[in-house]
């Protein structure tokens, strides 16, 4: 998820402990949050914001099928229908023999579409330019972030004193 | 801290660093002017790489009659290399996808580094057999695509194409890998930067903003894709091995090739990771993020590795005579005492003896061994291609055909020539990139951090404390007072180096005010025991007696001085009667020890 073109309202924390903290008692005053940034992956984090499990190794079991079957498939047709030759004796449909090749497609395969499925539905990707809340959240302070429109000013600010964060802003992304 | 940590662990990141700390030294390399050395190595890496591209094109040019290679010896430095590349390709994957999900948090340290050395190493190996197929510019021909030509497919039984598809997964799946760690790390170095420059890592960190659902995917991704690199990784070289395994050329034709070439290749592979790291950790100052810990581990993978490799080579010889064919027999015959005996032996003692000695654990702590070690296994495990390749080829079933090989100028020059290249590309990636990676050593901190865990952890009271100024903090609003408070871990910090001589310092500023005994009152425990105690966060008698004879032995034998003597086993039983206060037995069981042991 991307923000655009929102007034957001954030408080920095400088530990991620007191950030988990900050979230529960969100989710205990029914505050809306609308995104959490940090320098790494907060473990525990997801089930406070009820992010669901990602959906990708899903994606990637198709795309890892699909490479399967372009392989085997392919290889099959090749050597039985297109142009069959024999190779020392053996069988046209030799299929102990395609099965590396079928391995390394569906790695191949499954990497590839996982990747791109990844920087995609992250909308990320080479030259793109997210807006960012600051610049010290790639570095060392976790941010809570909330709609400005969603909450009132006030609310905000009590919740981010109540909660320790070490500093308040608003941006419009 | 959420999760109990074992005093026992050792600490992975030392120097009690901060977040902002981890940010600054391992994005600094990347923002200052090169160095001189930088400088020196990098002309002379590229040097060296146009030397390199000299003799490839060279060969192209000329065609592979420049080479030495003949009938009867078709594959010899060439595939050598190839192999021996490939090999060292291994560990980068090992250690980022095989230890991840072993959670091997030692891992954070070197994978990115190893990652980028088995992206460069692949580079290097793939060269190999693209300009051993003479007609460079025919290379389209491997790959199965509806051509112009009949439609003439590749060979999908030869092991040769199967090798094609292995090698550019392998490159591609590492390549990403790497790339996608990289990402929220080059985010990092975009936030510091301005200008040109931040346009320039703005780009390479494909915007990345850090948001909860990105990190959520992000480590769902690094999962699978370390689930899926675990299996391509050990396929990559059995792959390899099926060049030779499926032929009909004795020596070659073995079922052990599989595992042995896999063993061989995560063994290399370390070594290499051993000479970068080590170079790489001095240079750019990284000691407190590849420690002498990390460097240990990567020694018991060297000797674990190191021994199946031997046990590998003494089968083939053991089942060469057992199998009663007696070309097998010749040809192992011939590597030991043929023409090429001195690289059979070389072999042996850099690959089945010296890994030996990381038996011990003071070589295996001790960096200027390990490095000579590492250079000594790169060798040996070059000489067991070329032992596998050349020399069995060199006496095969007539002699009248049987030959003598000696490379060519030409192909030592692009031998050397892609160590330029690797070191080229290694410079680079150094210059450019977080050489470790910084968010995942922010995850592994507060496990892993030397402030939370070893000798020189802060005791646990301080924690309290850092929450208790937080609420100090709720009342004044005031971030620079939060900040200052906050910082009381850092300000520790500032007090503490790795010597030892500051490491007893420390412990003792930051351990004031906790309730302490004095545990020489128990018989085998002098001053200088208590302080190693001490330093092991082991403060009191309470603490003593819930603390295993094991897990003292082990605190004995990783703190400074000689505890050879000591035997911790009646300590935790002394301290439980003095933690109850009954001196009197106490006195009593005193008297039945000797120097501290049951009698």
């Amino acid at each position: 998820m991307t923000i655009r073109d929102k007034k957001v309202i954030y408080g920095l924390y400088n530990d991620e402990q007191d950030l988990l903290k900050a979230v529960k008692s969100a989710n205990h005053d029914h505050l809306d949050i609308l995104d959490v940034f940090s320098p790494f992956p907060i473990h525990g984090l997801d089930p406070l914001l009820g992010l669901e499990e990602s959906r990708l190794h899903i994606a990637g079991f198709i795309y890892g099928l699909m490479g399967t079957l372009t392989a085997f498939l392919g290889m099959t047709w090749i050597f039985t229908k297109d142009w069959p030759i024999i190779f020392g004796g053996k069988p046209f449909w030799s299929v102990p023999a395609f099965i590396p090749i079928t391995f390394e497609t569906t790695v191949l395969f499954a990497s590839i579409g996982m990747v791109v499925t990844f920087y995609t539905i992250c909308g990320l990707g080479p030259g793109v330019t997210n807006p960012t809340l600051d610049d010290r959240i790639t570095d060392d302070k976790f941010a809570i972030a909330f709609d400005a429109s969603h909450i009132d000013a006030g609310a905000a600010e009590s919740f981010f004193a109540k909660t320790g964060a070490a500093e308040v802003n608003t941006k419009i992304l | 801290m959420s999760a109990p940590v074992s005093p026992i662990r050792q600490p992975l990141v030392t120097g009690h660093k901060s977040y902002h700390d981890i940010t600054n030294d391992l994005v600094t390399p990347t923002e200052r002017t090169p160095s001189k050395t930088w400088l020196i190595a990098f002309l002379i890496s590229v040097t060296v790489l146009g030397l390199g591209v000299f003799c490839i094109l060279w060969t192209i040019w000329h065609g592979i009659g420049t080479w030495n290679l003949n009938r009867t010896i078709g594959w010899g430095w060439d595939i050598t290399n190839f192999v021996w590349w490939i090999g060292i390709g291994h560990a980068g994957t090992l250690i980022s996808a095989i230890l991840l999900l072993f959670r091997q948090k030692w891992r954070t340290g070197v994978n990115r580094a190893a990652e980028a050395m088995t992206i460069f190493a692949v580079m290097c190996a793939g060269l190999f057999p693209l300009i051993h197929m003479g007609r460079i510019w025919m290379a389209m021909f491997i790959f199965p695509y509806p051509n112009t030509r009949g439609p003439l497919w590749p060979n999908f039984n030869s092991p040769l194409l199967w090798d094609v598809f292995a090698i550019s997964t392998y490159f591609t799946v590492s390549l990403l890998f790497w790339y996608t760690g990289l990402v929220p790390d080059f985010a990092t170095v975009r936030d510091r930067a301005k200008g040109f420059r931040r346009k320039v890592y703005n780009f390479l960190s494909f915007g990345w903003t850090g948001s909860a659902k990105h990190w959520q995917r992000w480590e769902s991704l690094s999962l699978i894709l370390a689930g899926i690199a675990t299996p391509l990784v050990l396929s990559v070289h059995t792959i390899v091995s099926f060049d030779f395994a499926t032929s009909v050329i004795p020596g070659w034709h073995t079922t052990i090739f599989p595992p042995y070439f896999v063993a061989g290749a995560i063994f290399s592979g370390f070594a290499m990771v051993q000479t970068l790291m080590i170079m790489t950790r001095k240079i750019l100052a990284l000691e407190d993020y590849i420690t002498i810990e990390h460097i240990e581990s990567m020694n018991k993978v060297i000797v674990a590795t190191g021994m199946i490799v031997g046990v590998a080579y003494l089968t083939e010889l053991f089942i060469s005579w057992y199998s009663g064919y007696i070309y097998e027999q010749f040809a192992f015959f011939n590597r030991a005492f043929g023409p090429y005996y001195w690289a059979y032996f070389g072999m042996m003692f850099c690959n089945v003896v010296s890994p030996l000695f990381f038996f011990s654990k003071k070589l295996r702590r001790n960096i200027p061994f390990t490095f000579f070690m590492s250079i000594l296994i790169n060798i040996g495990m070059w000489f067991e291609r070329f032992v596998i390749i050349a020399t069995t080829l060199a006496r095969d079933y007539l002699p009248s055909s049987w030959s003598f090989y000696v490379p060519s100028p030409i192909e030592i020059g692009i031998y050397i020539g892609t160590f330029g290249l690797f070191f080229t590309l290694y410079l680079l990636f150094v210059r450019v990139a977080p050489v470790v990676a910084i968010a995942e050593i922010k995850s592994i901190l507060k496990t892993s951090g030397d402030q939370y865990v070893g000798p020189n952890a802060i005791h646990h009271h301080d924690h309290d404390d850092h929450g208790s100024h937080d609420d100090h903090g709720h009342e004044t609003h005031d971030s620079h007072e939060v900040h200052a408070a906050t910082s009381s871990l850092h300000d520790a910090k500032s007090a503490t180096a790795t010597t030892a001589s500051n490491r007893t310092t420390s412990s003792a500023a930051s351990t004031g005010g906790i309730a302490q005994d004095d545990l020489t009152k128990l018989e085998g425990i002098g001053p200088k025991t208590q302080e190693a105690l001490k330093d092991a966060g082991i403060f009191t008698f309470a603490s003593l007696k819930n603390t295993s004879t094991e897990d003292l032995q082990r605190i004995l034998d990783k703190a400074e001085g000689n505890f050879m003597g000591n035997s911790p086993e009646s300590w935790p039983t002394q301290a439980n009667l003095a933690a109850e206060g009954l001196w009197d037995e106490l006195e009593q069981l005193k008297d039945k020890l000797d120097g501290g042991k049951f009698a």
